[in-house]
């Protein structure tokens, strides 16, 4: 079964980049540009995994992550959170609302997918 | 990647850059607005983020910097000034230029970028004395070092307790016991205890704990690389059990992963605990097995060496260097013979030549020997477990310290050491040391000690093994001696005499058997496995203040320094190291001791045996005779022989089977003529001589 992935990132080229990597690799992958876009898209959704930045208008990561954990439907699905080394208070506060594990900004396409694969098998 | 995100990347890059230079002009004249410092802060780590993803990794680097000094900002911590700002315009300028350049190839104009990330790296030094920067750069770089460390298999134990709300974050345990799995062979054991009965049971909590051991090569930052997501709220604990190796052979492994799950039917989980179990029934097998501790304790050995220095050094097979040995030893031999024939022939050309035939092989011989010295260290390492075991067992405080664990030693003399190593230390521990209560009603430290040291004089080893234990009783020596007829009850002995009898067959003064020691095997063993390495025994005692056994040993067991000397027509060697000096014997010296077999050395009165009569050689004897003092145990003996001809690098050669039980003949060696020298046991010799004195008496 193919596992679907949703990215949220308000960086094209970064989305572009994951979601690439992420189709190569035979994932489906669902595009969401900010916080409050992921959320009117994830409804519904069979969804295995979510990928999203910190830094983003309208909402950011951290609010993405507590707004996802109530939800009963995604509660246990697996986040990764993209940040920066010098973000580690964030990275903090981004496990505390739930995340299951992050990627350090830069990142190489197969640093993502190990790490993808570590989460989700 | 493909060239399309590239140049999605560019495109999103350029218009960040303008974005980034309105919002700094706009900064400029309103530098509180934190709006848009957050704007700047995402422009530049959108930038540094994306790029290191399309390969810009100069970019990263560069951006990377600025990133930090606008965190700052954004956090209060540094007010924007006017040279920031000119400082990131000039920076994102640089940015640009290398978006455009990086098509052609690698950028080059490296000056004004480090002029800019020196001035951004300035700013935040002087915001906080600790280069935050360097800080951060060194963790990359120790993570990209520890990423090389890997090659050989370790073991590890992890212990691994979930939190409690651990699917709460996502996270399935089981992919993570599953990449665990990935890194080498693993042996996963679940802990249930802490499932309650189903009526508090919550579906969604997680109240397993695992303990894993991982045997890998990937070293332990890849199993905390496992956890990395989890480790703040997890218990996890990681630690090597098994540097050394033993469990990293598969059948091994196996084997215990077996013995683990037949455990986990009958009891809690405790791996540790097994793993102890374990290796006790394992090196109790290895005693049995020589081939195969040689094998584990070279390697043990060399892990050593790898720990210090990993790339200098590598490994060979012991047969290898054997071989390499034995090579060397036919070449001294070959040369000795070349250096008579060059003596013999007047040609200077071949003296030349055969002298520096000699000398290189002399060094050849060295080096050759030297590669088989091992450090004695892991020997002594060993002993910890052993004292530490032992010690529980009978009850008893005792703390193993040593020293001069450098000192190296041929491999072979090593191994040989090991066993009687073990005795004399488990004599210590039982015999040696009192309990905690004797120890403090006579004022001594509640811990006893035991002091192991090494060090290297001339060409041989000392290695004193000491306790601050009861010391040997001399009384109860003595009366066990009588007992079994080794002594006789109106001899006066010596201190060296009286300890000397210890290591006597059969004997034991323990009063009760324990099964450490007392039952009269051990230190008859200890003393011959030294006397097999040529080595001596000494052990000086005092009552309640302690024991110490010296050993001397030889540095090597293959090539020895000998004296040749010659008997009528026969070539024998003494080894140079219980030499002391030559004299000569005369008719007049014979005729002066009435035919006793002393000689007076400058006033001192010294026993000698005669080798001719010694070895039944009828023919005459010289007028004048030499006398080869050698010191025997503390005592000063002389061997009578024709003639002194020399020091002799002396190979050491078997003789095989059937000689193998001559007394007083301990092997033999090729001369430089071809002809065979027989190697003198000097100890044998003067121990059967004064056997056949006494019966005589």
């Amino acid at each position: 079964m193919t596992k679907t992935i949703m990215t949220v990132d308000d960086s094209a080229s970064v989305r572009q980049m994951v979601s690439f990597t992420l189709k190569e690799a035979g994932y489906g992958v669902i595009e969401a540009i900010d916080g409050l876009d992921a959320i009117s898209k994830i409804n519904g959704q069979t969804l295995h995994l979510i990928i999203t930045d910190m830094n983003m208008p309208n909402m950011d990561g951290i609010e993405l992550i507590k707004n996802i954990r109530v939800n009963k439907e995604y509660k246990f699905i697996p986040i990764i959170m993209l940040t920066t080394e010098s973000q580690s208070d964030k990275k903090m506060e981004g496990k505390a609302a739930g995340a299951t594990g992050w990627i350090v900004k830069p990142f190489k396409p197969e640093q993502l997918l190990s790490v993808i694969k570590k989460v989700i098998g | 990647m493909i060239d399309i995100n590239r140049q999605a990347f560019i495109e999103e890059a350029t218009e960040l850059l303008y974005n980034l230079e309105s919002s700094l002009l706009e900064l400029e004249s309103n530098p509180d607005n934190q709006d848009l410092i957050a704007k700047v802060f995402r422009a530049l780590h959108t930038i540094k983020g994306s790029a290191g993803m399309f390969g810009y990794d100069e970019i990263t680097m560069f951006t990377h910097d600025i990133e930090t000094v606008y965190d700052h900002i954004r956090n209060g911590e540094i007010c924007i000034t006017k040279e920031i700002i000119d400082l990131t315009l000039a920076a994102r300028d640089q940015i640009l230029s290398m978006l455009s350049q990086s098509d052609d190839g690698p950028y080059s104009d490296d000056e004004s970028t480090k002029a800019i990330l020196i001035s951004f790296r300035n700013i935040i030094i002087e915001y906080n004395s600790k280069t935050i920067s360097s800080n951060e750069l060194n963790a990359i770089n120790s993570k990209v070092s520890q990423k090389k460390v890997s090659g050989t298999n370790e073991t590890f134990i992890i212990r691994f307790k979930s939190s409690i709300d651990i699917f709460s974050t996502g996270t399935n345990p089981l992919i993570l016991l599953n990449e665990l799995r990935n890194l080498g062979s693993a042996i996963i054991l679940a802990n249930d205890t802490l499932i309650p009965l189903i009526g508090d049971l919550d579906p969604q909590k997680c109240y397993l704990s695992w303990e894993i051991i991982l045997k890998t090569e990937k070293g332990i930052d890849a199993i905390k690389d496992v956890f990395i997501f989890i480790d703040d709220h997890c218990d996890i604990k990681i630690s090597v059990i098994d540097k050394k190796g033993k469990l990293n052979e598969s059948d091994k492994f196996n084997e215990f992963e077996k013995h683990c799950l037949e455990k986990t039917k009958s009891q809690q989980v405790n791996i540790e605990s097994w793993l102890n179990e374990f290796e006790s029934t394992l090196s109790s097998a290895n005693q049995n097995k020589a081939p195969h501790k040689e094998k584990s304790r070279s390697k043990e050995i060399s892990d050593i060496h790898r720990d210090s220095d990993s790339v200098s050094s590598i490994r060979v097979s012991a047969e290898k260097l054997d071989d390499l040995v034995n090579l060397v030893g036919e070449l001294v031999t070959i040369q000795a013979r070349l250096s008579q024939i060059a003596a013999n022939n007047d040609d200077p050309n071949i003296l030349a030549v055969s002298e520096e035939v000699e000398r290189i092989t002399w060094s050849l011989r060295d080096s050759a020997l030297n590669i088989r010295m091992l450090p004695i260290g892991s020997t002594f390492n060993k002993f910890n477990r052993l004292v530490r075991d032992l010690s529980k067992e009978l009850g008893k405080v005792i703390e193993l310290t040593t020293d001069g664990a450098e000192t190296e030693l041929d491999k072979t003399v090593i191994e040989r050491l090991n066993d009687p190593l073990i005795h004399i230390i488990r004599n210590c521990i039982d015999h040696g040391i009192e309990s905690s209560e004797i120890r403090e009603k006579f004022g001594k430290p509640k811990t006893g000690s035991i002091h192991l040291s090494a060090s290297q004089s001339g060409g041989s080893v000392l290695i004193n093994i000491s306790d601050d234990g009861a010391g040997i009783d001399k009384d109860a020596v003595k009366s066990k001696a009588l007992s079994l007829g080794l002594i006789q009850e109106n001899i006066d002995l010596t201190d060296q005499e009286l300890y000397a009898l210890i290591f006597a067959a059969g004997f034991s003064t323990a009063k009760t058997v324990t099964n450490v020691s007392g039952r009269g095997v051990g230190m008859d063993v200890v003393r011959r496995a030294i006397d097999n390495l040529r080595g001596t025994i000494e052990v000086a005692s005092k009552k309640n203040v302690g024991t110490t056994i010296s050993l001397k040993l030889p540095l090597t067991l293959a090539i020895i320094d000998g004296l040749l000397v010659k008997i009528d027509d026969d070539h024998f060697v003494l080894p140079l190291s219980s030499v002391e000096e030559c004299v000569e014997l005369s008719q007049k010296d014979l005729n002066m001791s009435h035919g006793r077999h002393i000689v007076n050395i400058r006033g001192e009165i010294v026993p000698y045996i005669n080798l001719r009569e010694r070895f039944d050689i009828i023919k005459k004897r010289p007028e004048i005779e030499q006398v080869v003092i050698a010191g025997i145990k503390g005592t000063r003996i002389g061997f009578v022989v024709d003639k002194v001809i020399g020091q002799h690098q002396t190979v050491l050669k078997t003789l095989g089977k059937a000689y193998k039980n001559v007394e007083g003949v301990s092997g033999a060696t090729i001369l430089g003529d071809g002809s065979v020298a027989l190697i003198l046991d000097i100890l044998k010799l003067a121990e059967k001589e004064e056997m056949e004195e006494r019966n005589e008496n």
